[in-house]
């Protein structure tokens, strides 16, 4: 029997006390697409940080072709044969491609000859692989696939032989994860092996031929993708079965309650990037806004939440006008009239990560009753409610006195919706509700913005994740540029649909 | 570099926050200790001398004692900014204008009921301190302009003012040097010594007066503002992340400015210390570097009242056993105490991360163990 390309035995690591990787094992054979597939915090990243020389294992050993290698920085890595695509891309802006590609390669310079020569190579590849990518371009002109392509191609230049991907598929459209794909079917097919890190479900189903799979830093399971399905690695993630569709029952709309008329807003550098948009949310009905990251809906969210100044153009909620460009009702009037935000960046703005968990379970209600009174507050009454809130919510663990920081992804954003939704909001906007969010958190977030849909409250969601708002929402705007490029009706709207409108070419 | 990581929740708070302080003050000590030695004395006696100069005779306990409540005041000031993420190190400024507003309330109000003067005195120390404090912090909130430059030109502008206020202007026209009239008798605040001779104690004369109890007050004050009201929690919100105060409708403008009067206002109370309770008049350069000293103070005492106390106390004990020691030993001079204090700000300030991950993966680790044995 061959033996497979890449294997780790007994691999174990960890951070203080918390320990990321547990007696890991796992064998990647050589020309397959190895899935591997855990929530957030499971320690995928971890362990492929220690395959790629980041990180030093506490114990355990790594094989490459058979032959026990030690790995002490990506360098010996890349010698090795491994190439690692990270989740952000390393690559310098004001660069060209092919200055990005030679930059910091041994045994090259970047003058005369030589350049030419490695001109010449990288074109070969380009061609081999399909890259279709202009090696003279300057990185900051190119769109986010193929930025990623520019770190394939770095990866394939420098000799990967296996190339490991981190969650490459988080900042694009349908149609470039269809090209990326592509791309990464064709250097199968050249004998390259492929790791794919990811949380996404479907995208294991569709590219890999086995697929490993991880929880809380152990590896609970290995199978061929063949043999198994969607539900059977949900409940190997999560540890127990998990809903994978919301059940969304029909429900009779209600009046226009929040509207936005001819809106425009500028960002902190004066740059338009929302341009006259209108739109009208009625009780009882979420609104979908997809579109790929960066096309003005954090601004427009932050214009509706009163965070940020309107250029031209009114909101108006319940018919009466809360902001336009002379004035605009800042977030703790809004609060009072019945309109609360959950944002996209909780770390950023949602809540104050050295605040202890009471704390941040009152942020932006400390100054009503009972939380406080005359300015004094109260901390028996905000403990009693916090931790009563957090039993209800299902924050884990239940401890008012824990430092935010302290809790998890997914409890963290579970602290942010118990306050926002427990006054019972009239309108609520929600942005990236589930970022960064385990699965089993993902269902009961789902759960509770549906809940408040049934009880009319008029809902606007804004994510990058498709199948989060075709499965939520009542109806879907895109968002491309900063205008809206099409609405439709959340009946038989396919994201292939969706995803030429988000690339602004539909 | 250190790659020890330390899950911070399993941390106890005392090892934090009473045992690293006091690791880090303790090798402060030891280099201190062998300056010293370089300078030819006994660290061992500078030692006995700084205790028994500090504690051991109930005039240097006074003393002590009156140093303290300079510190604590300053150290509070800073602190107070801190919680907001501001960085006051205008102190030194603020104390010395609010020392002008004393006098000023005190000399022109003297008519009225001595009580009343005062708590009069003490508004306009508070008010004067934060008016100098409230300009820095304007510039700050309206136009970015960065509090730690701004403050510290406002200690140079302060000190300028006060020397021609007190060349020009209010100075004692009997007199040549910079100084004012004495206050009258009548409203002094009353001396330790005073109190002790009520209690039939006799004993000599200290600068220690009431206005330590007014610290102490100052300490409960601020606990109650920063963690207990909302405008604490509002202003901790800004200092935090001023991103999701915006977020929750809280004003960073306004917060900024609240902190910084606040700020500013307790660093003018030292001005009651000195000139209602002290020399009675204003002298030139009477803050006398308490204000700087007030930083090293809210760093070592991690910014809460409670560290502060201690913290303060210390500072103290240094000043009062350091002149003891400057005074018996003749190689050692009042600059050495400055070196000193600049070690233990240097280990407690920007050191301080030098042991923290090292002691509390330690204890950490020995907790651990007690738990599962």
């Amino acid at each position: 029997m061959v033996s497979p390309i890449l294997e780790l035995t007994n691999i174990n690591k960890s951070f203080g006390h918390v320990q990321a990787n547990k007696n890991i094992n796992l064998k990647i054979n050589k020309g397959t697409i190895h899935g591997i597939i855990g929530e957030n915090g499971a320690g995928k990243s971890t362990l492929m940080s220690i395959v790629f020389g980041l990180y030093q294992a506490n114990s355990g050993s790594i094989k490459i072709n058979g032959k026990e290698i030690n790995l002490r920085s990506p360098r010996d890595s890349i010698v090795n044969g491994i190439g690692m695509v990270h989740q952000h891309f390393m690559l310098v802006e004001n660069f060209t491609v092919l200055e990005n590609i030679i930059l910091g390669f041994e045994g090259e310079t970047v003058f005369g000859e030589k350049l030419a020569n490695a001109k010449k190579d990288l074109e070969k590849l380009c061609k081999t692989y399909n890259f279709n990518i202009d090696l003279d371009a300057t990185i900051a002109d190119l769109s986010v696939g193929f930025r990623q392509r520019v770190e394939i191609l770095k990866s394939l230049y420098r000799g990967a032989e296996i190339l490991i991907l981190d969650e490459p598929t988080g900042v694009l459209t349908p149609q470039e994860v269809d090209e990326l794909f592509k791309i990464l079917r064709s250097l199968k097919d050249e004998g390259k092996t492929i790791v794919l890190i990811t949380h996404k479900l479907i995208e294991i189903m569709d590219l890999t031929s086995e697929v490993s799979v991880m929880r809380q830093g152990e590896m609970v399971g290995h199978t061929k993708t063949k043999d198994t399905n969607k539900e059977q690695l949900a409940e190997m993630m999560v540890g127990r079965s998990v809903l994978l569709r919301v059940d969304k029952k029909e429900i009779k709309k209600g009046e226009v309650i929040f509207k936005v008329n001819n809106l425009s807003v500028k960002d902190d550098l004066d740059v338009a990037r929302v341009k006259n948009i209108n739109l009208e949310i009625r009780s009882g009905e979420i609104l979908g806004i997809a579109g790929v990251t960066g096309n003005g809906q954090t601004e427009l969210l932050e214009a509706l939440s009163g965070i940020r100044k309107v250029e031209s153009g009114n909101i108006q909620l319940f018919g009466e006008k809360i902001s336009d460009q002379d004035n605009f009702l800042n977030p703790r009037m809004l609060k009072e009239k019945g309109l609360a935000h959950v944002p996209e960046d909780r770390q950023r703005m949602g809540l104050i990560s050295d605040f202890k968990a009471h704390e941040n379970l009152i942020f932006g209600y400390h100054d009503q009753e009972p939380f406080s009174k005359s300015a004094v507050l109260n901390s028996q009454e905000i403990t009693e409610y916090s931790s009563k809130i957090m039993q209800e919510y299902d924050v884990r663990p239940n401890s008012p006195n824990l430092i935010t920081s302290n809790f998890s992804g997914g409890n963290q954003q579970k602290i942010i919706l118990s306050r926002e939704l427990n006054e019972n909001p009239k309108v609520l906007l929600v942005g990236q509700p589930t970022r960064g969010v385990d699965i089993g958190a993902i269902e009961f977030i789902h759960q509770r913005l549906i809940d408040m849909r049934d009880r009319g409250a008029a809902i606007l969601l804004a994510s990058v994740e498709l199948d989060e708002i075709l499965s939520l929402s009542d109806r879907i705007i895109v968002m491309f540029d900063g205008k809206i490029v099409g609405e439709k009706e959340n009946k038989n709207v396919t994201d292939r649909e969706l995803g030429l409108l988000m690339a602004g070419v539909a | 570099m250190s790659n020890i990581v330390v899950d911070k929740s399993k941390v106890p708070w005392w090892v934090s926050n009473v045992i690293v302080p006091l690791v880090n003050l303790t090798l402060a000590l030891l280099v201190s200790g062998l300056f010293i030695f370089i300078a030819g004395e006994n660290p061992i006696e500078a030692v006995k001398l700084i205790i028994f100069g500090s504690f051991g005779y109930i005039q240097g306990f006074a003393y002590t004692l009156y140093y303290t409540t300079n510190f604590i005041f300053t150290g509070l000031a800073f602190a107070v900014a801190f919680h907001c993420r501001l960085f006051n190190i205008g102190g030194e400024g603020q104390a010395y204008i609010g020392g002008l507003g004393v006098f000023l309330v005190a000399i022109n109000l003297s008519f009225l009921p001595i009580p009343i003067v005062w708590l009069l005195s003490i508004c306009g120390a508070f008010l004067f301190g934060a008016a100098w404090a409230y300009i820095p912090a304007y510039l700050q909130s309206k136009r970015g302009s960065h509090v730690v430059i701004t403050t510290i030109m406002f200690n140079f502008i302060a000190s300028s003012l006060m020397i021609f206020l007190l060349v020009d202007v209010i100075r004692d026209t009997n007199q040549m040097a910079p100084h004012t009239v004495k206050l009258p008798e009548a409203i002094w605040l009353p001396s330790f010594e005073a109190f002790s001779g009520i209690l039939g104690i006799k004993i000599r004369y200290s600068p220690l007066n009431l206005t330590f109890l007014l610290a102490i007050a100052s300490l409960f004050f601020v606990w109650f503002l920063v963690w207990k009201t909302k405008w604490g929690y509002e202003m901790r919100a800004v200092g935090h992340n001023t991103q999701a105060a915006i977020y929750a409708g809280i004003s960073p403008h306004k917060n900024i400015i609240i902190a910084m009067c606040i700020s500013g206002g307790l660093a003018g109370l030292l001005g009651v210390n000195e000139i209602l309770g002290v020399s009675h008049k204003i002298q030139a350069g009477f803050p006398a570097g308490y204000g700087f000293t007030g930083i090293a103070v809210a760093l070592m005492g991690r910014n809460h009242p409670i560290g502060i106390l201690p913290a303060a106390f210390l500072f103290g004990i240094l000043y009062q056993g350091g002149s003891e020691v400057t005074f018996e030993m003749p190689n050692i001079t009042r600059y050495m105490f400055v070196a000193v204090q600049g070690l233990i700000i240097l280990f407690s300030g920007a050191l301080e991360n030098l042991f923290r991950p090292q002691i509390e993966s330690f204890f950490v680790k020995r907790l651990n163990k007690e738990v599962n044995a």
